[in-house]
């Protein structure tokens, strides 16, 4: 319509004679909506329709996992002596702190306060990369011990695991990261040396967010060096309990040390000794589908955070550069509510993966 | 023209949110707060009870109940659902709806064919 635009700079005219304080009125409202309040309803509306569907889309996913569990609850019940509860736990509660901290974000946008929102955002990038960190190291502790997908599962209960602390696969999944980090605080140093103040301060954020995810590193592979002892403890008595599963549940236990590791043992031997009954496929080709379903929803699910992280990138600039006003924050609104959605699928999957006892 | 411009600026007004720059509704931080301390305690909680509580059947009810509070809590205000319009809430919830749809037919049918796997692995 070829008018629209004299309506609209006629409107916003109008408006500016309203607000005349307000110098640039309906900077960024585009051609085609009328006014700043429509334009945000229409993006809000759209965010929420994406919103359903990346619930239909995790909705294949946690119907697979619903069918196999109801089908065979004993893989499920094994498989929870594989996962690391205080890790989870941890990743829970980074989430939901940059859950907290983005609606701060979107809240600071919506009074027109950029700093806030730009140090809110920030915080809501680390903690995405610091989930991103443990996750890798529990990953790569996962696929040190062959705890892998399908029919890569090739976990042994009886060999000694006698891994590095430092992964291999740890290393590979931080080079992307160290590159980045790398990259950004060159762009930062270069930039603010030449005095463009704006994209270095970008630069300079983003490379606190990389180290973000180095921080998350260090506290899984310090989580895991202080349970290393008791984990080699647990692989020398393994194959004992696993023995002694098969001819009697062992009651009495030289469980001086590492009372619970010894527990989890005896849980194992035992589902072991129980499980080929007869009416079920092996335990462990069972437990390759578990973590497939494992790998498919965690991994879908970090690639909504590493998203999340590229489009918060977007607004902490956006930030930096002080475009939000009261009556135009819709793209941290619209962010916030995708970023929340990550949090939402991670509230389910926490105790659906971690919580099974 | 302005007729038309003035006619729609009117027309937003008849939202209840006033002129253009009063529809932003910034959350109080005694609610953002008070949500976030919530979420903490209650992921505290299921952790607890999965470690220490003998739940048996309802151990899965209890913490999909706790986790859907959790959900509730961060639709309503960190998402903003508490404020925002009636339709967007719609909208969002129908996806619920058809996710149950989903999962009960998809239930269902694995009732029926349970017998069948359990056939197959005895083979």
């Amino acid at each position: 319509m070829a008018t629209t635009n004299v309506v609209r700079d006629e409107y916003s005219e109008l408006v500016d004679l309203e607000h005349s304080h307000d110098h640039e009125h309906g900077q960024f409202i585009a051609h085609h909506f009328h006014s700043a309040e429509q334009q945000f309803d229409s993006g809000k509306l759209g965010i929420w329709l994406f919103l359903v569907t990346e619930v239909l889309f995790f909705g294949g996913l946690f119907v697979a996992y619903i069918i196999y569990r109801y089908n065979r609850p004993d893989v499920f019940i094994d498989a929870h002596h594989h996962l690391d509860t205080l890790l989870g736990g941890l990743n829970t509660i980074v989430l939901l702190f940059s859950s907290l901290t983005m609606a701060w974000g979107v809240r600071a946008a919506q009074l027109g306060d950029n700093r806030t929102t730009a140090i809110s955002v920030l915080a809501t990038m680390v903690c995405a990369a610091l989930f991103l960190g443990v996750k890798a190291v529990e990953y790569s502790h996962k696929w040190d011990l062959g705890l892998l997908p399908g029919n890569l599962f090739s976990y042994d209960p009886l060999a000694k695991h006698d891994h590095a602390l430092i992964s291999n696969y740890l290393v590979m999944l931080c080079v992307p990261f160290g590159v980045l980090l790398l990259g950004f605080l060159l762009g930062a140093i270069l930039n603010l040396n030449t005095g463009k103040k704006l994209i270095g301060q970008f630069y300079g954020g983003m490379a606190i967010t990389m180290l973000g995810y180095f921080a998350g590193v260090g506290v899984g592979v310090l989580w895991m060096a202080t349970m290393t002892p008791k984990h080699d403890s647990h692989d020398d008595h393994h194959a004992a309990v696993v023995v002694a599963a098969d001819a009697v549940r062992p009651v009495v236990f030289s469980a001086d040390d590492a009372a619970p590791k010894v527990e989890t043992a005896v849980v194992d031997g035992a589902a072991a000794a129980e499980a080929p009954a007869g009416s079920t496929a092996p335990l462990d080709k069972s437990l390759g589908v578990f973590f497939s379903i494992y790998y498919c929803m965690t991994g879908l699910h970090a690639v909504h955070i590493i998203a999340g992280i590229a489009a918060l990138a977007w607004i902490f600039y956006r930030s930096l550069a002080a475009q939000w006003r009261p009556d135009y924050f819709g793209p941290v609104d619209f962010v916030g509510l995708y970023w929340h959605l990550v949090d939402l699928i991670w509230i389910y999957l926490f105790p659906l993966m971690y919580l099974i006892r | 023209m302005a007729q038309h411009a003035t006619t729609t600026h009117a027309a937003s007004d008849d939202h209840g949110h006033g002129h253009g720059e009063h529809f932003a509704h910034p959350a109080p931080v005694w609610v953002l707060l008070g949500t976030f301390g919530a979420l903490i305690f209650l992921t505290i909680l299921t952790v607890f009870i999965a470690d220490n509580v003998e739940l048996g059947s309802f151990e899965l009810l209890v913490s999909m109940g706790i986790a859907t509070v959790k959900a509730v809590l961060v639709g309503a205000f960190f998402m903003h659902m508490f404020w925002d319009k009636g339709f967007n809430v719609l909208v969002f919830l129908s996806s619920l709806l058809f996710f149950a749809l989903f999962i009960g037919f998809a239930l269902m049918d694995s009732y029926e064919t349970l017998p069948n796997v359990s056939d197959y692995y005895k083979r």
